[in-house]
């Protein structure tokens, strides 16, 4: 594996974007943040800017007027990116997907690297994922 | 010849060393505080590591050269000044007149070069912290020259630091005098001011504007950037100790003095940073030219009367 991969694996500094949810999954999100679970530990780093970002981090069911944004800060993101959705409503838009407003799930329009289900998940969840997303990029790196 | 091997070694290497070691520390503490565990100990070298193997990113409408070159010529004025501070450590009588200027003015550029970038990227959010941070430079460069001023007073009106060095090797320390501890108190509440720590972190305020200048910054642009503001998280407080509480000597139980003085610092500034909330800018101005400048002319005067 290459130098550059590792040191990003080491420090995946995330942003956190909600693409219109009810707000749940994103308090759960800032829970990891908190001395109970402390995130640091493993050099991530919740960022303010989308251009010091590796990982975007995606709650909520996606609706019309916020997809446009996902998708132009998708582009924003320096590369190599993960991207990572939380929640019942970023995988299958959970109980919008009859609704006009949320046409298609967040994984049409932008690539996602790993799903985390829950309504919300638990913080322990939203580590979990985020260990299983480091492996699977571990894995595929070897592998070639 | 052995000007370049200081420029690389002691200036460029030894002082990023520390200065990521610093970083660590004061990750480390803020994290102790707060009752988390905290980063390892490679943390900030890794954060540097991986920003250099990103994309970098310029914003359309950008002014591309200013863009590029302000981290460059931040970390450039950071490893001159480093570099001479180390020489005037390690041989007092190679410092030059006026060096001690010389030294000052380098301090600033970091400062400016942080102003250009965030003018130079086309983006509201770093426009307003490049303002702020021309604000705040203007307000904590007052008080921080008078503080420097003490020094010049009473080491007998010279501008070398070889000489500062040496007077404070024959007669004792300046912190030991009541006008040396007042322009050090100064001195160490304007350093606050120049990393941008957190009473004084107005010009990135992480919640409301984002980051500040840096934002538009991503990849090697704002990994130069970080690790310009973990050297300076060293150089700053080199300078103090020089000016102030006698230099670090590198023979044997001094190391261990020297050591201590630096981590003890580190930990005034990390203890600040972790008890205070973020002031206004007005607040700042209004806190830097009131009673710092206040106190720093008290320490200027009592000088002057000797003492």
């Amino acid at each position: 594996m290459s130098i550059k991969l590792k040191a990003l694996l080491k420090s995946p500094w995330v942003f956190h974007l909600s693409t219109g949810s009810c707000n749940n999954c994103d308090i759960e999100i800032l829970d990891c943040l908190t001395p109970r679970f402390d995130i640091e530990r493993f050099g991530m780093l919740l960022v303010g800017s989308i251009k010091h970002a590796d990982v975007l981090l995606i709650t909520g069911s996606g609706n019309r007027k916020s997809m446009e944004r996902a998708k132009r800060l998708y582009e924003q993101i320096p590369k190599p990116c993960l991207v990572v959705a939380v929640g019942e409503c970023a995988l299958s838009r959970g109980m919008f997907i009859h609704s006009y407003n949320c046409p298609v799930p967040i994984d049409k329009v932008i690539p996602v690297d790993v799903y985390i289900p829950g309504c919300p998940p638990k913080p322990e969840a939203i580590i979990a994922g985020v260990v299983k997303l480091i492996e699977k990029v571990r894995k595929s790196t070897e592998k070639k | 010849m052995i000007y370049i091997f200081y420029f690389l070694f002691f200036g460029f290497l030894l002082t990023a060393i520390i200065g990521l070691l610093a970083s660590w520390i004061d990750r480390k503490v803020t994290a102790k505080v707060q009752y988390r565990v905290g980063p390892p100990l490679l943390q900030p070298l890794i954060d540097i590591v991986k920003l250099l193997g990103k994309e970098t990113l310029i914003p359309a409408g950008s002014s591309k050269v200013t863009f590029l070159m302000a981290p460059v010529i931040g970390l450039a004025s950071v490893i001159l000044v480093s570099t001479l501070l180390w020489i005037n450590n390690i041989n007092p009588t190679k410092s030059f007149l006026g060096d001690l200027i010389v030294v000052l003015y380098l301090l600033v550029i970091p400062s400016i070069s942080i102003i250009m970038g965030g003018f130079a990227s086309k983006n509201p959010l770093a426009s307003l912290g490049a303002s702020r941070e021309m604000k705040l430079v203007l307000s904590y460069e007052l008080p921080f020259i008078l503080a420097m001023l003490v020094t010049v007073i009473k080491s007998g009106f010279t501008f070398r630091l070889g000489e500062i060095l040496t007077f404070q090797a024959q007669n004792g320390a300046f912190v030991g005098s009541w006008s040396g501890t007042l322009a050090l108190i100064v001195a160490i509440i304007c350093m606050q001011a120049k990393l941008a720590l957190v009473p004084f972190d107005i010009p990135e305020a992480e919640t409301e504007i984002a980051g500040g200048p840096l934002i538009e910054y991503s990849g090697s642009g704002l990994a130069i950037y970080r690790l310009m503001k973990n050297m300076l998280m060293f150089t700053v407080p080199f300078f103090l100790i020089i000016v102030f509480i006698g230099g670090l000597r590198l023979d044997g139980i001094h190391l261990l003095y020297g050591v201590l003085k630096y981590i003890g610092l580190v930990a005034l500034m990390t203890v600040i940073r972790n008890t205070n909330p973020r002031v206004r800018i007005d607040q700042a101005v209004k806190f830097f030219w009131g009673p710092m400048t206040i106190i720093a002319i008290i320490a200027i005067i009592l000088a002057l009367l000797g003492r």
